[in-house]
């Protein structure tokens, strides 16, 4: 099976005054796998809803492999669709439910019943069909709602948060069969989660969106070692934030020795940096150009601990190696990893 | 202390109070199916009565001759209870259709106006029947359906297509439409998310709406009067008249023709399978 490109162009949504998304492009390569992050609101949503045809977007285009797919009803689609909810059809057994698209396409229920039962060994839930769906654990129920989306070999595979009513354990147990499923079919597919965790987990790529549109768009590494926006940044997790000025290609923040060359326009910046990103040295005296701050807490945290640091008027999170002993109220030396920060300007905001 | 103590003395309450309320449900369930019931003894009694002359306790002398008249088929009752029937069922099938769109629109929709909608919808089961059949008569005359089952059909769907709808608005409340979007994903057009999903889910709903409007359109005697004009004999207007004659024996051989088919219904539909799905709409069982 060859699979199938998606691209977005300017697509928007609005539900009375408020945009939904806006002005959203993107376009997500065969087979990949893709995670659309965001926060709750912030229209990833509305946009998988789009791509499955059960929203029509006000503004913009989808193409399917470069064809345009918005005249198709969202029955005539060739997506998949798993919702947070399994929404299996209480009347219907295991098996009718995995059959239920066979059956609307018109296919003889004997072929029906062998591909229903192909399907179900497929997500681990061989011999289950003639359970009634009440019969059911969370984890087999949303399998089942994976296996009647699958059965049908759609072009593309949408879901929307699918595992997020599980607890932890059954998480990570679904996210290693929807990998397995997705390297097996290579079928393109969109996920949709509001955890950046589980979208590093589970997805290739990630596009983030905030308030309706796009903040970056990449490799979950990315998100960590380059992220595009500030907002996409602080969503990572990023703690650091030094405000400052940028001229003359330098960004330099006051009170902190801190001056780093940038390619950004002169102007208000800031610059932020992940807290496992900076170095703490703790020679004693003042070396040429070296950035001292003061401890000023230091908590265990498991696999590292978590060090206050003030430096200037910032106060800085840094994950210091546990094992290095540390002690509140000593000067020490900051070290910004080279590369591992990010300016961003902040004029005209 | 104190603290432990009250609670003891209220573990001990919840499981003393815990038989008493089983004990007073019963008692309660007793009552109620008992006042059901003891009219009907007499009705029974009154039945079989062949002569029955006060003051004496018990009828002098018991009869078969009431429920000869029920299956006599020179009588109208047989009749009757042909034509009550076919009307009955023909009121609760339309009133179903066409309060379905109605309960939908006010149970899933929030929109402008919508509370004047179920005010409307209300509105016939305020307003006494009879005051807007008798407006109604001429329009009936007028279409050539006064004197009619046809007019007597439309005309009861008055008082049953608000019950109806009223029944399914609050299960379209429940009705979780996920699953229809779900079904459109999974390649069925509107029409089989229709028959495929949203009537199974909504079965309980349906099987409720249709028995209400089966009830009440069984007992209707106003309306089937005023639109049927005497052409159209259903069982209520036999018992009127047989209740007018003073044959109190053919009077309660009719009334308990008239009370077995809804009693019977009601209890079957407590125990239909097809309930199953209630749950999702949150009707639970009928």
């Amino acid at each position: 099976m060859t699979a199938t490109a998606i691209t977005l162009t300017g697509l928007g949504k609005s539900f009375g005054m408020t945009d939904a998304v806006q002005d959203l492009s993107l376009e997500l390569a065969a087979g990949s796998f893709t995670a659309l992050l965001g926060p709750s609101g912030c229209g990833k949503s509305t946009t998988l809803s789009m791509l499955a045809g059960l929203t029509a977007p006000d503004r913009g285009d989808i193409h399917f492999d470069g064809a345009s797919i918005l005249d198709l009803p969202a029955e005539r689609r060739p997506v998949g669709l798993v919702f947070q909810k399994p929404l299996l059809f209480p009347h219907l057994t295991v098996a009718d439910n995995v059959g239920f698209g066979l059956r609307m396409r018109g296919m003889r229920s004997r072929d029906r019943a062998r591909r229903v039962a192909e399907m179900l060994d497929r997500v681990q839930l061989g011999g289950l069909g003639e359970r009634r769906v009440g019969e059911l654990s969370g984890g087999q129920e949303q399998r089942v709602a994976l296996a009647r989306a699958l059965v049908l070999e759609p072009d593309v595979l949408l879901l929307d948060e699918p595992f997020s009513q599980l607890d932890t354990t059954l998480r990570a147990q679904m996210r290693a069969l929807l990998r397995r499923l997705h390297v097996d079919s290579g079928i393109t597919t969109v996920f949709v989660t509001h955890d950046q965790g589980e979208a590093v987990e589970v997805a290739d790529t990630i596009a983030l969106m905030l308030a309706g549109t796009l903040a970056g768009h990449g490799t979950p590494e990315s998100f960590y070692t380059r992220p595009e926006t500030l907002a996409g940044a602080r969503f990572f997790g990023v703690t650091n934030e030094i405000t400052g000025r940028t001229r003359h290609g330098r960004f330099s923040a006051p009170g902190t020795a801190i001056d780093v060359s940038t390619d950004l326009p002169d102007g208000d910046a800031v610059l932020v940096i992940r807290p496992e990103m900076i170095q703490l040295e703790a020679q004693a005296g003042v070396v040429d150009g070296r950035r001292i701050g003061r401890v000023v807490g230091a908590r265990f945290a498991g696999t590292h601990v978590s060090v206050d640091v003030e430096l200037g008027h910032h106060r800085l999170r840094v994950h210091h190696p546990a094992g290095r002993p540390i002690t509140i109220g000593q000067s020490i030396g900051v070290d910004l990893r080279q590369g591992a920060y990010t300016v961003f300007t902040t004029t005209g905001r | 202390m104190i603290g432990s103590a009250a609670a003891r003395s209220a573990g001990s309450g919840t499981a003393g109070s815990g038989t008493a309320r089983t004990a007073g449900r019963r008692f309660g369930v007793v009552v109620l199916v008992g006042g059901a019931l003891v009219p009907l003894v007499p009705l029974l009694v009154w039945a079989f009565a062949g002569q029955w002359r006060y003051p004496a306790l018990v009828p002098q002398r018991m009869s078969l001759r009431g429920i000869g008249l029920l299956t006599d088929p020179r009588s109208e009752i047989p009749k009757a209870l042909l034509t009550s029937t076919l009307i009955a069922v023909s009121v609760a099938v339309l009133a179903v259709v066409i309060g379905y769109p109605a309960g939908r629109a006010v149970g899933l929709y929030r929109f402008r106006g919508r509370r004047a909608v179920q005010f409307l919808l209300l509105a016939p089961v305020i307003v006494p029947g009879l005051a807007s059949a008798v407006g109604l008569q001429v329009f009936f005359i007028r279409y050539g359906l006064a004197d009619s089952a046809t007019g007597v059909v439309l005309v009861q769907l008055i008082p049953t297509v608000p019950y109806a709808a009223t029944v399914m608005a609050a299960a379209f409340a429940n009705l979780d439409t996920d699953y229809e979007r779900q079904a459109r994903a999974l390649g069925a057009d509107p029409l089989r998310v229709l028959l495929f999903v949203t009537l199974p889910l909504m079965r309980p709903a349906l099987l409720l709406a249709g028995l209400f409007a089966f009830l009440i359109s069984w007992s209707e005697y106003v309306l089937t009067l005023l639109i049927g004009g005497g052409q159209v004999t259903t069982l209520p207007l036999l018992l009127f008249a047989a209740i007018s004659s003073s044959d109190t024996t053919a009077a309660a051989a009719l009334a308990l023709l008239v009370i077995g088919p809804p009693l019977l219904l009601v209890l079957i539909s407590g125990r239909l399978p097809a309930t199953r799905s209630g749950a999702v709409i949150g009707l639970g069982r009928l």
